[in-house]
């Protein structure tokens, strides 16, 4: 393994389950447990610093705003962007929302002229992909369907891969937006990224990449992908929950319109109208969940010092022992690139279906053992109806995970098939 | 027997393979009732069918896909409570929810009678996430008599 045990650094982990058995935990493409300096950077910011960050005149607002704004950098530098091309959002469901919103605000005028280079209406395209989490979905339906715009879809084959044979037609004058997840939480896939943004540039169209499941296992650099917007989920990268952030660049950042809106997101207000600050403060209006950004700070300084290089490497060997392994077991069907393909380009993920048992009682058994994993179909249903199912069995590796966990996952998935008496 | 096996039980492994009442019926019936349910986690859904005679409930079909406790359940139901009179398919309904209830316990009164092979869910009481599954059919016979009651075609 590339990366020590690092167990001791994640006090969750040390606790028994069900049967008293020691966790093993595989779910982490769910949301992932956290370092010890995660829970100590929040506690600390409660204990010693706790104040309304941005006002005040007194010793600890300034403590406050420094350690929130010092998070923020980090935040940025851990993804290659400028400070204030990051914005806080309450987690990545609202970050990709905050987007598509923004755009729709802009469509109804809001923001003027300024605003004027976001207007999606009838005639245009927004496109997707069939491999999206519903966070990635959902919003550009609405997006279409407020507009008037068409949604188009890039489709996947049979091991999830998106075709592009058709890219030229699907990605064309007339796209507004392109949005795409970097890695699938599914099949685990790395998206074709430069092709997909050179496409979307060619033609103008804005590009939005879901970072949920690239950014807590692979290094990322918003300026070497070159994309417009990114979002990205801190409890799956070691950090809290109730917090997420928003990569845009800064000038699209700078005039798309807010969608949250109230106090503090403000520059002048009359009684008929208003206008916003610059980005990021624009979009962060009302209390924001501080003491979370803090721990976000640090949970991407405990990666850092990691480093994404080898926290991708560790979660590539860890995801082919998952993955070959399973890959042997009768009656099992590995969601994915399967044979020479397998665990390249793949995120730690390896979501399975076993035939003639539902995910939810391979679930079941899996938990006997005290192997935590995630059932059903995981916010992606276009996905699993694509690959011919309703849902699936994933397990979902991150720095923690150890090769002994990958191969209880696989040692006890063997087992299933006999224990529903599906006999093969 | 450990958790694992007191939940999944001989009697709901073989009702999971062999479920009853599958299989959408016309019941031929004045007041016939359907509803859909899905469990909103996995994307199990079901389509239930209820027909009543006067005051039996006559007919009670159903088609869906889910998990073997979901299956199993809606199988032991169907046995339960067609043929019935409304009165007793009410009180297996509630009987059964209570049991859902019960963290792992049996009912221990006459209420068991009620149930019979539908007692072997008492080990799903102690795994909450299991218990949408279980009541999964039982949410959609509850609903379908809600229908079939307001039928008057």
């Amino acid at each position: 393994m590339l990366l020590p045990d690092l167990r001791g650094d994640f006090p969750i982990l040390a606790r028994t389950v069900r049967n008293g058995k020691p966790l093993v935990y595989l779910d982490s493409g769910a949301t992932a447990q956290k370092p010890r300096v995660v829970l100590d950077a929040e506690r600390e910011f409660y204990e010693r610093h706790n104040a309304a960050v941005q006002r005040g005149a007194h010793l600890m607002a300034e403590e406050a705003t420094e350690a929130f704004e010092g998070a923020r950098a980090a935040v940025a530098a851990f993804v290659g962007a400028d400070s204030d091309e990051i914005v806080w959002s309450e987690n990545a469901t609202a970050a990709l929302n905050l987007v598509a919103s923004g755009i729709a605000n802009a469509s109804a005028g809001i923001g003027g002229e300024e605003s004027a280079r976001f207007r999606v209406g009838p005639g245009d395209e927004i496109c997707v992909t069939e491999t999206e989490h519903h966070a990635n979905l959902v919003p550009w339906q609405v997006l279409a369907a407020k507009t008037g715009a068409a949604l188009r879809w890039i489709p996947v084959d049979d091991e999830g891969r998106m075709i592009l044979d058709d890219l030229e037609t699907l990605v064309n004058e007339r796209t507004r937006v392109l949005a795409f997840t970097h890695a699938s939480n599914v099949t685990g896939i790395i998206s074709p990224v430069q092709a997909l943004v050179a496409r979307a540039q060619a033609v103008g169209a804005l590009t939005v990449l879901d970072g949920c499941q690239s950014v807590p296992h692979i290094p990322v650099n918003v300026k070497a992908l070159d994309i417009d917007f990114m979002a990205m989920s801190a409890h799956k990268m070691l950090g809290p929950t109730g917090i997420g952030a928003l990569y845009g660049r800064k000038d699209l950042l700078d005039v798309l319109p807010p969608s949250i809106l109230g106090g503090g997101a403000v520059k002048v207000v009359t009684m008929e109208e208003t206008s916003w600050q610059a980005a990021p403060t624009r979009f962060e209006a009302g209390s924001q969940p501080v003491a979370q950004a803090v721990a976000m700070g640090a949970a991407v300084g405990y990666l850092s010092s990691l480093g994404m290089d080898r926290v991708e490497a560790h979660e590539r060997e860890i995801a082919a022992i998952m993955r070959e392994g399973v890959a042997q077991i009768p009656g099992v069907r590995l969601l994915g690139p399967v044979g020479d393909a397998n665990a390249r380009d793949v995120i730690g993920v390896a979501a399975v279906s076993v035939e003639g048992v539902h995910p939810h009682d391979v679930g079941q058994v899996l938990d006997d053992s005290g192997i935590a994993v995630r059932v059903g179909h995981h916010c992606t249903q276009p996905l699993h109806r694509r690959f011919g199912v309703t849902g699936s069995t994933r397990a979902s590796a991150h720095v923690y995970t150890t090769a002994d966990d990958a191969h209880a996952f696989v040692e006890a998935l063997a087992t299933v098939p006999a224990f529903f008496g599906v006999n093969r | 027997m450990s958790s694992l096996e007191q939940m999944y039980q001989q009697v709901i492994m073989d009702h999971a393979r062999e479920a009853h009442g599958r299989g959408l019926k016309d019941p031929g019936l004045i007041q016939v009732g359907e509803s859909h349910q899905v469990n909103t986690t996995c994307g199990d859904e079901i389509r239930l069918r209820v027909g009543l005679d006067g005051d039996t409930v006559a007919s009670v079909s159903w088609e869906g896909q889910g998990c073997s406790i979901s299956q199993a359940s809606v199988s032991v139901l169907h046995e339960l409570v067609e043929g019935e009179s409304l009165e007793t398919a009410e009180k297996t309904a509630e009987a059964f929810r209570d049991l859902m209830q019960a963290k792992g316990e049996a009912l221990g009164d006459d209420r068991d009678d009620l149930l019979d092979d539908a007692t072997a869910f008492v080990g799903v009481g102690k795994y909450p996430a299991r218990i949408k599954c279980a009541m999964l059919g039982w949410m959609a016979f509850k609903d379908a008599l809600i229908q079939a009651r307001k039928d008057q075609s």
